[in-house]
């Protein structure tokens, strides 16, 4: 199971930024590319250094806090003083008369504008307020300061009214209405899937288990917070400066906007600056973008709004919070047989993408192991509390955290050893899911089997120490949300044979730049440094539904595959009647059009298509490809291939844990994961090693504290992000089955190394001190209170996070 | 109230007026265009407002402007050398993966930059510790910590087997 000769050489010639041209490794058989192309590579599968990391390691990289434009006034938002309540009046004219101020809106100024998926969210509220998070008014002034002075002198008056915080309370009949208009709390989103026969299948059981599990609100904590510039030029077209995953999207969203304003027929640019970080807090378009346009048109002037911290933590989403009761049973040889999921969703006071997480869970409900019979339901319930948002794993993480606790319960419970119970219900390659999901490649059992082995699953353990695993699917070949899964590539080639590719793609630090760049690199024969990678601009760049769903590699990249083998095509065209060759005998390497046969011909590419375009009746090469997978919308019945493929991993962590404070240490942890292939495995561990830390903190240190609908901690200290103090060791071993249908085999990576960290940690601690935490975080005060109960002392009490009753059964 | 100050910035020398209470970062920022320091946090949480002054790193963001009076200040734009030759850890840092957004970099690279200067053979505890102010959500630390370790300790010849083929799985 070690690596083939390839990929040995492959990691052992780490390109540096001097050296990184010096591709060619395989002198073996330099120019028999084609023959072998899946293995004979020389950019695909190297660790090659980001684009463009020596512009921000040398602070050169614009964000949207360095993007000035002349004349640009600085915009603030006042928000809500209420978790829930009408507004009686709103007195702005004292912030009017201070100087420097240009314009004050407030939710009675604006035209009917709707955010997000349920279109229940207007960017400025009129009426009343559903949450602290609820945008009240905005101010456009000539200076920041005077802007933060204009809003403390808008007055406005509340009259508060009942609030509801808990989902469960609000989906009783007499619970306060969030949206009066919409009848009931419920949200009207039918989540359910089912087919089998749970109920004959839970009789047939052998063994059962049964629990609530619960995930908490966390967030993305972008190192580079969020702002957006809105600039209208003089005949109102308009461009946005944002940092937006979804460029084409927002697109349409911000077109919405000026249309509202009455403004027809106008062209809205999105830009995007350097992203300071997303995981998916940017796949939505936010009120400060809207409030922007909004406060632009009004001024003629650029307006630009930015977040501080504090904003950040309490104006921009969270990961969805679930609670998960869950069911599984298996038969006396440890065969799964059902699996049986109710999930309630705090879907807080408006509706953006945290209300469709359930699609994505339902991948793991339906297809982690082999599950023949499945039922899942979930409520989606407005409350009073702030909204949530995709993030990273996208319901995945919460899902997993509910099925494998769960998984390692009943594998216990059936006297099985937990890494040989999900050996025996391990998908395999070639077989089709019950919700219809058509695996094609498929490494989870070598991918448990190299986490027991590296986690040391033999090895003694001490006392206080234990072992914990959990595995994962995630959609590794795009995933058909949209009606469109597609993505669109351009691509042309100057008189230097350099290369400029204008991707829909979006990097936000994740390396789509340079995934793509080696791709075309490698098709066409060319150097990293040849190509040049622009995703920024919608005036340029061609159309794209988002970076979501760990689809960038397998879709942008199968897109910049398929305009790189047109150019190609064009380029041994007429490298062909230029040398008066057959085309069959040309190839394209190291920078030159190669004819095996008398290598005397061989032409640099600089120099053919110079040739090409100055001569008369030119010719200019250039190419375009959209690229939309044959993946399925899921069905009425939430059935259908959504992926093109899926990616598998097994997470293992050692855990020590101190039974006089609680206190869970981290001894070691191993994420395997089947890629199909790593196009740049420097980037690829870089995924996995920000996955998995972020997934350790989602386990152990993470939590937006809510109380009564009010972020409690809205900053670092208080919200605990992990450290490099905090660093464990991780080893990220990478599985290649080379999958069928990715750009030189690869699946998507960017999310899974978040997805079963809670759990396997979970798992690990009860391994070593026998009580299960059913409640994410894990902090010492929940393993030491249940560590109490399990010793009998009833002193279980109360939650120090939450100040319920606890309960560590 | 303003005043007059001089300092040594990225090896100029410096003198303008300036506001008593304005912040490092913000002189930095908004009033010399020097846009390779970032604002995190603005409260001394995150590190991404990191420079070097007179050999340490500090958190601009807490740092008064007046303070660097007679001072030498290092920023991002001033690490690599004045013919363009990135300095070894900014090297090191693209090299190894340590750059993914970029946000943090500046300051992570600075508070590396002002560990080595103290202590060229640092260990993995006192690499952790001189970055611990230093927040990145993209990396996990991982690579950064080796990027600052290959900068400082000879590299250690290691062959890293980063893939294996499956057998089954090639269908
Ligand atoms: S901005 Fe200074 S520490 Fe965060
Ligand atoms: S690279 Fe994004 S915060 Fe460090």
């Amino acid at each position: 199971m070690l690596a083939n000769g390839t990929t040995k050489i492959a990691s052992k010639l780490a390109p540096t930024i001097n050296d990184r041209h010096l591709l060619r490794i395989y002198d073996s058989a330099p120019f028999k590319s084609c023959e072998k192309p899946m293995t004979n590579v020389y950019i695909v599968g190297q660790r090659v250094s980001k684009l463009a990391a020596a512009e921000k390691a040398t602070g050169r990289s614009k964000y949207i806090q360095d993007v000035t434009l002349p004349g640009m006034l600085h915009g603030k938002i006042l928000y809500s003083k209420y978790p829930h309540a009408r507004i009686v009046n709103i007195d702005t004219s004292r912030a009017k008369k201070l100087q420097g101020v240009r314009v004050v809106l407030t939710g009675e100024d604006i035209p009917a504008i709707r955010m997000g998926v349920y279109k229940d969210n207007p960017p400025l509220k009129a009426g009343k307020v559903r949450s602290y998070r609820d945008e009240v008014a905005a101010v456009a002034a000539t200076d920041p300061a005077i802007a933060e002075e204009a809003l403390n002198l808008i007055e406005v008056t509340y009259e508060a009214l009942p609030a509801v915080f808990d989902p469960e309370t609000a989906m009783q009949k007499d619970a306060p209405l969030v949206h009066e208009a919409h009848k009931t709390n419920i949200l009207k989103m039918p989540w359910k899937l089912h087919y089998g026969d749970v109920d004959a299948a839970r009789k047939e059981a052998a063994h059962i288990v049964e629990d609530r599990f619960s995930a908490t609100w966390v967030t993305h904590c972008c190192l580079g917070t969020s702002g957006s510039i809105a600039d209208f030029d003089y005949d109102n077209h308009l461009t946005v400066y944002s940092n937006t995953q979804i460029p084409s999207l927002a697109q349409k969203d911000f077109l919405g906007t000026v249309k509202a304003l009455g403004l027809k027929n106008r062209r809205v640019r999105v830009v995007k600056p350097c992203i300071g970080g997303a995981f998916g807090s940017k796949l939505d378009t936010y009120a400060y973008e809207h409030v922007a346009i909004l406060l632009a048109f009004h001024a003629r002037k650029p307006v630009r709004i930015l977040f501080d911290r504090k904003e950040e933590f309490i104006a921009t989403s969270t990961r969805q919070p679930a609670i998960m009761d869950i069911a599984q049973g298996c038969d006396e040889n440890g065969k799964l047989l059902f699996r049986d999921i109710t999930m309630i969703l705090d879907n807080g006071a408006y509706t953006s993408w945290g209300a469709t997480t359930p699609s994505v869970m339902m991948m793991p409900i339906s297809t982690l192991y082999r599950v023949p019979n499945v039922r899942y339901q979930a409520s989606c319930v407005y409350t009073n509390n702030t909204y949530a948002q995709a993030m990273r794993g996208y319901g995945n993480p919460q899902a997993t955290f509910a099925i494998e606790s769960s998984i390692d319960m009943l594998a216990r419970a059936a006297g099985i050893d937990p890494v040989e119970f999900r050996r025996i219900n391990a998908n395999q390659p070639s077989e089709v899911s019950p919700q219809g999901f058509r695996i094609t490649t498929c490494g989870l059992t070598e991918c448990i089997d190299r986490v027991a082995h590296e986690i040391g699953a033999d090895d003694v353990k001490k006392k206080g120490e234990g072992i914990g695993y959990a595995s994962l699917i995630h959609v590794g070949g795009g995933a058909r949300v949209y009606k469109s899964d597609g993505c669109g590539t351009l691509m042309k080639i100057n008189d230097y044979g350099k290369v400029d590719v204008f991707t829909g793609a979006t990097d936000m630090g994740q390396g789509a730049d340079t995934v793509i760049a080696q791709l075309v690199a490698e098709e066409l024969g060319l150097h990293i440094d040849d190509i040049h990678v622009i995703h920024t601009d919608t005036d340029v760049c061609p159309w794209d539904v988002g970076a979501h769903a760990s689809r960038t590699t397998f879709i942008a990249g199968n897109s910049a595959l398929g305009a790189a083998k047109k150019l190609k095509e064009q380029i041994v065209k007429i490298a062909s009647q230029t040398l008066d060759v057959d085309p069959q005998q040309i190839e394209l390497n190291d920078r030159m059009a190669i004819f095996r046969e008398d290598t005397e011909k061989n032409i640099d590419l600089g120099k053919l298509l110079r040739k090409t375009h100055f001569s008369p009746g030119g010719n200019m090469l250039m190419a375009e490809y959209f690229y939309d997978p044959d993946n399925e919308n899921l069905g009425r019945d939430f059935k259908g291939n959504l992926s093109m493929t899926y990616t598998f991993g097994t997470h293992g962590a050692r855990v020590k844990v101190d039974e006089e404070t609680g206190k869970v240490e981290i001894l070691n942890y191993v994420a395997a994961h089947d890629v199909g292939r790593a196009i740049n495995p420097m980037l690829l561990e870089g995924q996995v090693y920000g996955g998995v830390m972020m997934g350790i903190g989602y386990a152990l240190t993470e939590q937006v504290q809510l109380e009564k609908g009010e972020i409690m901690n809205p900053n670092f200290r208080d919200y605990k992000v992990l450290t490099a103090k905090d660093t464990v060791p991780i080893e990220a071993p990478i599985l290649e089955t080379t999958d069928p249908d990715g750009p030189y085999g690869a699946k998507g990576i960017g999310e899974p190394g978040c997805v079963p960290t809670a759990p396997a940690i979970a798992n690990a601690i009860y391994d070593a001190v026998g009580v299960r935490i059913k409640d994410l975080p894990i902090t010492p005060e929940r393993v030491l209170a249940a560590l109490k109960r399990k010793k009998g002392i009833d002193s279980c009490g109360i939650d120090p996070l939450t100040e319920k009753e606890y309960d560590c059964t | 109230m303003s005043r007059q100050i001089s300092f040594d910035l990225n090896g100029n020398e410096t003198s303008l007026e300036i506001e008593d209470h304005w912040t490092l970062l913000y002189l930095l920022r908004e009033k010399l265009g020097l846009t390779g320091t970032k604002e995190g946090c603005g409260s001394g949480e995150c590190g991404a407002c990191t420079v070097i002054v007179d050999g340490a790193a500090i958190n601009t963001c807490l740092y008064l402007a007046v303070e660097v009076e007679g001072k030498t200040v290092l920023t991002i734009e001033g690490l690599a050398s004045p013919n363009g030759d990135l300095h070894p850890m900014q090297k090191s840092f693209i090299e190894n993966g340590g750059i993914q957004c970029g946000y943090c970099s500046p300051g992570m690279i600075l508070s590396a930059t002002a560990l080595l200067e103290e202590n060229a053979a640092p260990d993995d505890d006192e690499i952790k510790h001189a970055i611990a102010g230093n927040i990145c959500r993209c990396t996990g630390y991982v690579q950064i910590i080796d990027a600052i370790k290959r900068t400082s300790q000879p590299e250690t010849e290691k062959v890293k087997v980063v893939a294996w083929q499956s057998d089954t799985g090639n269908k």
